[in-house]
This record gives structure tokens, C-alpha cells and sequence, in this order.
């Protein structure tokens, strides 16, 4: 299972090479990472997406949570939250009918198109993870020329008593 | 330089100071006595500042010395290693000395010096990426930007280094901070907000823990290295007593727990004595007091301990649960959490149980083949025991006479056995002795080495002699390396391939053309470094050498010509079970 965990780091220069050793250098695979600022200029917020079952994401929390720039560790798979994934999609579209079908599957998506070529549209398209994947999954007999995904970033959907993670 | 100096003594009314006076002043203030290190070009503005330092600097021979060194001070005396080396090969050559302390939790902070800021990056001369290098191998590490953090960074390091899980944390500072003016000052407290040792003790946990206890039967304490850096030998002992708790120790913690008390069953793991294996494998409650369930301890993860319930008291979160399931998870430091537990324990005699653990301590001693005119390794180790009347501090290298260090020696004290557990580094007991020595100035310390060890940081033996250490250095010649030579002959059909130290017999590919009888001759070696030296090669010279030695008070070397085919038994295989233990005296 995937696990989406937030992580709140001091914003200081090495920090996301020391946490990105960290769980690559125990064997652990990152699937999705995004780093941004906070609402502190002195936090930064990573979000990881860490496939493994229960003993490798208490490992990786864990691990975590030890590190001294860590300031929380917060799996956001473990409580009621929201995530969104950002993804920018090229795909081929050899003529009016492929085109045709694509921007439908798109809207059915929410998803936007952004820009539009002879042979290829350009979509934009927000979701959580299942939405994400099944629209890929749909798109699957098309030909996709290029992809960029964001990775997933959380937000929890109710302010709960902060669990510090030490 | 002459200007440097110049600046400092002049400018009393000027608050400011340069970034390597910072360092200096930093030391001071964690209470530094002595400073290990190497210089280079990289860190000269702080060996100028050192020049006028109030504690001792002592002049290794390399690096990795500095690095061991600084460790075993730390290991002998609970107080913090310090050690300085200059940019990029000074820098590299602290790395296994590092990753050695890393891996045991020892406090050390490491200074290294770095080019400057704005050539960081260009590859410039003895650059390299010590923060990325080290970072995995030490606790924390900091890159120092501006002078003006300086007194802080070095305050949180010695912070880090000793709260917590102690480790290592390396300063790696700019040439330019290093010159930089500074009016900053050392903090009055240091806070960090992401870092907080103190562990509040969970009451909830501390009742259930002591519930198990007075429930079990069979109950088996089993302590590690976090029960030494975290000084709880004496409620250990009260704990054991209290409800009769026979003990064993990890590698790490030798001597924690004294292996005369009729309640010790010694070391356990790989090599560790029946009594404390068996006693793992038959016990219905294993208590792990700041041990982390090493491979070379469990063997066979899904067998260890099968009948137990398994509590596990650590300050290491993520080592609860890690490679052994728990069932009770005691976060925090161990001695509050054995104090805390102490008075809900019920006494107990457990006297059936009692009585099965001594049967098998009587029944399978450590015990070796006769000894002839050969000396026998083991019975080296009892000598020294003998002769120092057991007051020895010992350090080793990594192998097989590390391995009968833990089993033919007494350990009556914490601190008093001083190894490299986690990592297993060989070259490490030679300058983790000296370190020692640095900070226990009137006790006897003991090197016990192997003819492989002792070759990896032989150097550092100059440092010994220069400041008139009173250190033993005893070599186990086998002329192998004898440890893995074991593996070969039990595991891989006897083809000793890359083992043989001595001359003979070697692989067709390992040939060479004049087989030498002592090559190296340690005794003109240890000589040639101003050291006393002598061979022995019959038992019966054993202890008056030994005895010559330790009454003199200087450095010696004593060289035994010990049998070449001695293996190290009990020995469980790797990844296996108990019961699949050799345990051969021939
Ligand atoms: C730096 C390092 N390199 C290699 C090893 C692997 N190793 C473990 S024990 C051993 C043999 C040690 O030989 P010696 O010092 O003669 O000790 P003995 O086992 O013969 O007592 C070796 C090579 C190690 N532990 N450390
Ligand atoms: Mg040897």
C-alpha cells in the first residue's frame, strides 16, 4: 500500500538531500516527493509517497521523526485528509477523431485542455491519487508523448491536536 | 600567521574574534581536555587559534587515529570525543572512524575544515563533499555559513552528540569563516525545535512492563550498549536482584552487569556463552534494556526467543519492533524507565529457573583444547585477566581474539571493554586505547590485537610512546585473519583464500617466491616506534611478560606466537538457530 506522509523540515539548505538519503539509503523507495514552502518561511513541508506495508512506513516515520531538521511526521494515509496530484499530459492525436475523443475523456475528468496542436492536445488535469490513476488507465490506448505529475501533496481535513512526532 | 596572533593579543577591548577563535572557545566551553587531530591547509587559521588552547592537543598519525582515538576517550570516560582534521583526504580519512562511533552511539564531535564558501562546489584544491559523505554515517552534520553561527552550531553538536541516541556530529567549516570576525557568543542554553531528547516516561507503559515481569516465570534481561551510555548498571543490578533476573549482555555492553555475579550469563549472540543462548531460547519474558536485536545476536530472527513475550526499553524509537517483534515497546532512556519499574517489580526467587540457567552455566563453560608447547589464544586472555587481577581496561580489533576478549576476560565494570561492535572495525583498538588512556590517565588499558588489526593503524603506536601512555599492546599472531579463515574452514571447504598472513601454504594465485618466518617482525616495528617489545612463544612466558609489562608503566608490545588453527566456539552459523550451535574444544 501507498502511504502519503507530510513531513515538516526546517528550511535550511541539505535538508531534502538528508531526507532523501535517508529513506533511499535504507532500502526504501520514494514514489512521489514534493517539497514547497510553508506558511513559516523557516518550515518547508515535503510530501513522500513511500509504497510498503505497516512495518516499512513505521520505519520510514520513525526514521524520520529522528532526524534533527525534522520537526513533525505526519502520515497522512492514517487520518481523514485531502491530496491532489497535478498532471501535465501530452498526447497524440493523429486526427479530429482522436482528438475528438481525448478532449471528452478529459472533461469527463474535469481535466483541461491547455494547449492544442496539429498532432497533439495538451491536458491539465487535477486529482487525488484514484482519480489520477484511473484517468491514466483511460488513456491507455492512446499515445501519451510526454507526462509531468507533481507528485501528491495533503492537506489533513480537520485541525487536530498536533501529535509531535517525538 | 604572526599577523593572526598579532590581532589577538592586541584587540582585548574588541569584542570580536575570528571564527577559528570560535572553535577553540567552543571547546572550552563543552569542556574539552583533549583534542585530537591532523592539520592541513584547510584548517590552519584554527591551529593557529589552538596554538594558545587550555586543553591538550595530541598529534595523531592519521585520521582515522584522531577519530578512534576521540571515540575511545568517549567510550572509556561518558564525556564527548573531540577531533580536528583539515578538508577533502583529511576529511575522507575520518569516515570508518565515524561510521564506527555512529554505529555504537558514541558522542563525538568532528571538526573539518572545508575550502571556502565561494569555492565550494569548483572542485578546488582538497574540496570534497564532506556533508554529503558523511551524512549518513554520523548523527548530524553541519556546514558553517557565516562565523556569527559558529558558537551556536558547535553548542547544538556537543548537544546532539551526547543527548538522545548519542553519535558522532561533524562541524565542517569554510577557510573563510574561519578568518571571519565574530562578535557572536556561545549561547546560554541551546533549544533546537526539532530536536528533543527528553523522553517523558509513559506510566501507562511502565505498569504494563511491570505486570509482565511479575507474571513471568522464565524472565531474561538482555542488555545492550544503550544500558552503558545511558549509566544504569546499578538499577540493572537492583532490578536483577530484586526479582532474580538472570542477565546477559550484547558485545556493547560488557561489564554493565558484572560476569562474577552469580545472575550474569555473560554475552549472548554468534558467539556468546550456551548458558545465555539457551536461556534466550527457553525464557517466557526477554526484557532488552538498550540493545537493538543485531543480526550477529539473533541469528534467526523468526526463531529468536520464539517462547517470549519480548519488551524492548529504547530512546530509539525506530529501533522498537525493527528486526523483532515486540510486544511491549518501552520509549525512553533506561535508567529512569528501570527506576521507574523498580518498585512495582515483586520480589521473586523464580528458583526453578534459577536453577536450570546455572545447570547449563556449569555444564558448558568457555572452554579450549589443552595447550601443549603452543600457546592457545584463549589462554592469553585468561593471563591478562590474571595478571591485572582483572583491572585491566580492555580494547580490541575486530576477529576472532576479539570474540575470546569477551569470553576468557572478567568484566567486573561498565567501560571497562572497549570494541567496535556495530561495524566491526578492525584498526580500531590500537587508537580507541590511546583515547582511553587520554581520559582514565591512571588505569592500566590493555590492546588486545590481532596480526591483522594491529597493521591497519600501527602508526598511531608513536603517539603512545611520545606521551609515555602506560598501554599494552598484546598481538594474537595466528598468523591469519584468523576470523575469517574460521568461515572458510566451516563454511567454504577450508580454501583459505585471502587469509593467510603468514607465509606458508598459500592459494596457487597468492604465491610468493620466499616464504619469511616473521614478516612483519612486530618486535622491531614496536621497537623502531620507541616502544617496549618482546615475543613470546611457550605458554609459560606468557604471564611473566605480561607481568614485566604492566608493572613498568610504559608502552609495550608484546607479540604471542599463538596456535594458527584455534577457532572460536560456541559459534552459532549465521541466520541460524540455537540449536544448530557448534560447540567443538578441538
Ligand atoms: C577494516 C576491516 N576490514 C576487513 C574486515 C573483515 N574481517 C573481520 S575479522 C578479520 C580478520 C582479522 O584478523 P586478525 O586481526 O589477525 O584477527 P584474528 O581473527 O586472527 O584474531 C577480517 C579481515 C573488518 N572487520 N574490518
Ligand atoms: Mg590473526
Amino acid at each position: 500500500m501507498k502511504h502519503i506522509i507530510n513531513c515538516l523540515v526546517e528550511n535550511q539548505p541539505g535538508v531534502l538531500a538528508r531526507i532523501v538519503g535517508l529513506i533511499s539509503g535504507r532500502g526504501y523507495n520514494i514514489e512521489t516527493l514534493n517539497v514547497g514552502p510553508t506558511a513559516d518561511p523557516t518550515v518547508s513541508k515535503m510530501t513522500i509517497v513511500v509504497p510498503g506495508d505497516a512495518h516499512v512506513i513505521s520505519q520510514v516515520t520513525h526514521q524520520l521523526s529522528k532526524q534533527v531538521d525534522v520537526i513533525e511526521v505526519v502520515n497522512m494515509t492514517n487520518r481523514r485528509h485531502l491530496d491532489r496530484e497535478l498532471i501535465l499530459l501530452r498526447v497524440a492525436s493523429q486526427d479530429h477523431h482522436g482528438r475528438v475523443e481525448v478532449v471528452e475523456l478529459a472533461s469527463l475528468f474535469n481535466a483541461r485542455v491547455v494547449a492544442v496542436q496539429e498532432d497533439s492536445v495538451t491536458v491539465q488535469m487535477v486529482g487525488n491519487q484514484e482519480t489520477v490513476a484511473d484517468f491514466l488507465r483511460l488513456l491507455k490506448p492512446y499515445e501519451i508523448i510526454d507526462i509531468s505529475r507533481s507528485g501528491v501533496i495533503a492537506v489533513g481535513r480537520e485541525v487536530i491536536e498536533h501529535e509531535r512526532a517525538k | 600567521m604572526n599577523d593572526k596572533t598579532a590581532d589577538k593579543t592586541t584587540d582585548q577591548a574588541q569584542p570580536q574574534k575570528t571564527g577559528a577563535q570560535c572553535v577553540i572557545d567552543g571547546l572550552v566551553e563543552a569542556g574539552c581536555d583533549v583534542l585530537f587531530g591532523y592539520p592541513g591547509g584547510a584548517v590552519l587559521d584554527i591551529f593557529n587559534a589552538l596554538y594558545d588552547a587550555p586543553f591538550q592537543f595530541v598529534l595523531t598519525r592519521h585520521e582515522q587515529g584522531a577519530v578512534h582515538m576521540a571515540d575511545g576517550y568517549a567510550r572509556a570516560t561518558g564525556k564527548p570525543g573531540c577531533c580536528l582534521v583539515t578538508s577533502g583526504p583529511g576529511a575522507t580519512n575520518t569516515v570508518t572512524g565515524l561510521a564506527t562511533a555512529y554505529m555504537d552511539g558514541i558522542p563525538l564531535v568532528c571538526f573539518t575544515g572545508q575550502v571556502a564558501l565561494n569555492m565550494i562546489g569548483n572542485d578546488a584544491f582538497q574540496e570534497a563533499d564532506v556533508i554529503g559523505i558523511t551524512r549518513p554515517v554520523t548523527k548530524h552534520n553541519f556546514l558553517v555559513r557565516d562565523a556569527d553561527e559558529l558558537p551556536g552550531i558547535i553548542a547544538k553538536a556537543f548537544y546532539i552528540a551526547t543527548t538522545g541516541k548519542p553519535g558522532p556530529v561533524v562541524i565542517d567549516i569554510p577557510k573563510n569563516v574561519q578568518k571571519q570576525k565574530t562578535a557572536a557568543q556561545p549561547p546560554k542554553t541551546v533549544s533546537m525545535r526539532a530536536y528533543h531528547p527528553d523522553m517523558p516516561i509513559n506510566p501507562a507503559e511502565i505498569a504494563q512492563f511491570a505486570d509482565l515481569i511479575n507474571r513471568a516465570s522464565r524472565p531474561l534481561l538482555y542488555v545492550g550498549g544503550g544500558a552503558v551510555s545511558g549509566g544504569a548498571s546499578d538499577v540493572l543490578s537492583a532490578l536483577a536482584h530484586k526479582a532474580n533476573i538472570p542477565v546477559c549482555t550484547t558485545l556493547m555492553a560488557m561489564g554493565v552487569f558484572s560476569d562474577n555475579d552469580p545472575l550474569s550469563l555473560r554475552m549472548l549472540g554468534m558467539h556468546g556463552s550456551v548458558a545465555a543462548n539457551y536461556a534466550v531460547d527457553h525464557c517466557d519474558l526477554l526484557i532488552s534494556v538498550g540493545a537493538r536485536f543485531d543480526d550477529r545476536v539473533t541469528g534467526k530472527i523468526s526463531a529468536f526467543a520464539s517462547k517470549a513475550t519480548i519488551v524492548h526499553i529504547d530512546i530509539d524509537r525506530s529501533s522498537i519492533g525493527k528486526s523483532v517483534r515486540t510486544d511491549l515497546g518501552v520509549h525512553g532512556y533506561v535508567k529512569p524507565v528501570l527506576e521507574a519499574v523498580l518498585p512495582f517489580v515483586l520480589a521473586a526467587d523464580h528458583a526453578e529457573w534459577i536453577e536450570q540457567v546455572q545447570r547449563w552455566k556449569e555444564r558448558f563453560p568457555f572452554t579450549y583444547p589443552e595447550q601443549g608447547d603452543v600457546i592457545m589464544p584463549q589462554f592469553v586472555i585468561e593471563q591478562i585477566d590474571a595478571v591485572s587481577k582483572g583491572q585491566a581496561v580492555i580494547t580490541t580489533d575486530v576477529g576472532q581474539h576479539q570474540m575470546w576478549a569477551t569470553q576468557f576476560f572478567r568484566y567486573t565494570r561498565p567501560r571497562n571493554f572497549i570494541s567496535s561492535g556495530g561495524l566491526g572495525t578492525m584498526g580500531f583498538g590500537l587508537p580507541a586505547c590511546i583515547g582511553a588512556q587520554f581520559g582514565r590517565k591512571d588505569e592500566l588499558m590493555v590492546c588486545i590485537t590481532g596480526d591483522g588489526g594491529i597493521q591497519m593503524n600501527f602508526q598511531e603506536l608513536v603517539v603512545a610512546v611520545e606521551h609515555q601512555l602506560p598501554i599494552v599492546v598484546v598481538i594474537i599472531n595466528n598468523g591469519f585473519l584468523g576470523m575469517v579463515r574460521q568461515w572458510q574452514e566451516l563454511f567454504y571447504g577450508r580454501r583459505y583464500s585471502g587469509v593467510m598472513l603468514s607465509q606458508h601454504e598459500r592459494a596457487p594465485n597468492e604465491h610468493i617466491p620466499e616464504a619469511k618466518k616473521y614478516l612483519p617482525d612486530f618486535v622491531m616495528m614496536a621497537e623502531a616506534h620507541g616502544a617496549c617489545a618482546r615475543r613470546v612463544t611457550k605458554p609459560e612466558e606468557v604471564a611473566p611478560a605480561l607481568a614485566e609489562a604492566f608493572a613498568s608503566r610504559k608502552t609495550w608490545v608484546i607479540e604471542c606466537i599463538v596456535s594458527p588453527d584455534a577457532n572460536v566456539y560456541p559459534m552459532i552459523p549465521p541466520g541460524s538457530h540455537v540449536a544448530e550451535m557448534i560447540n567443538r574444544t578441538v
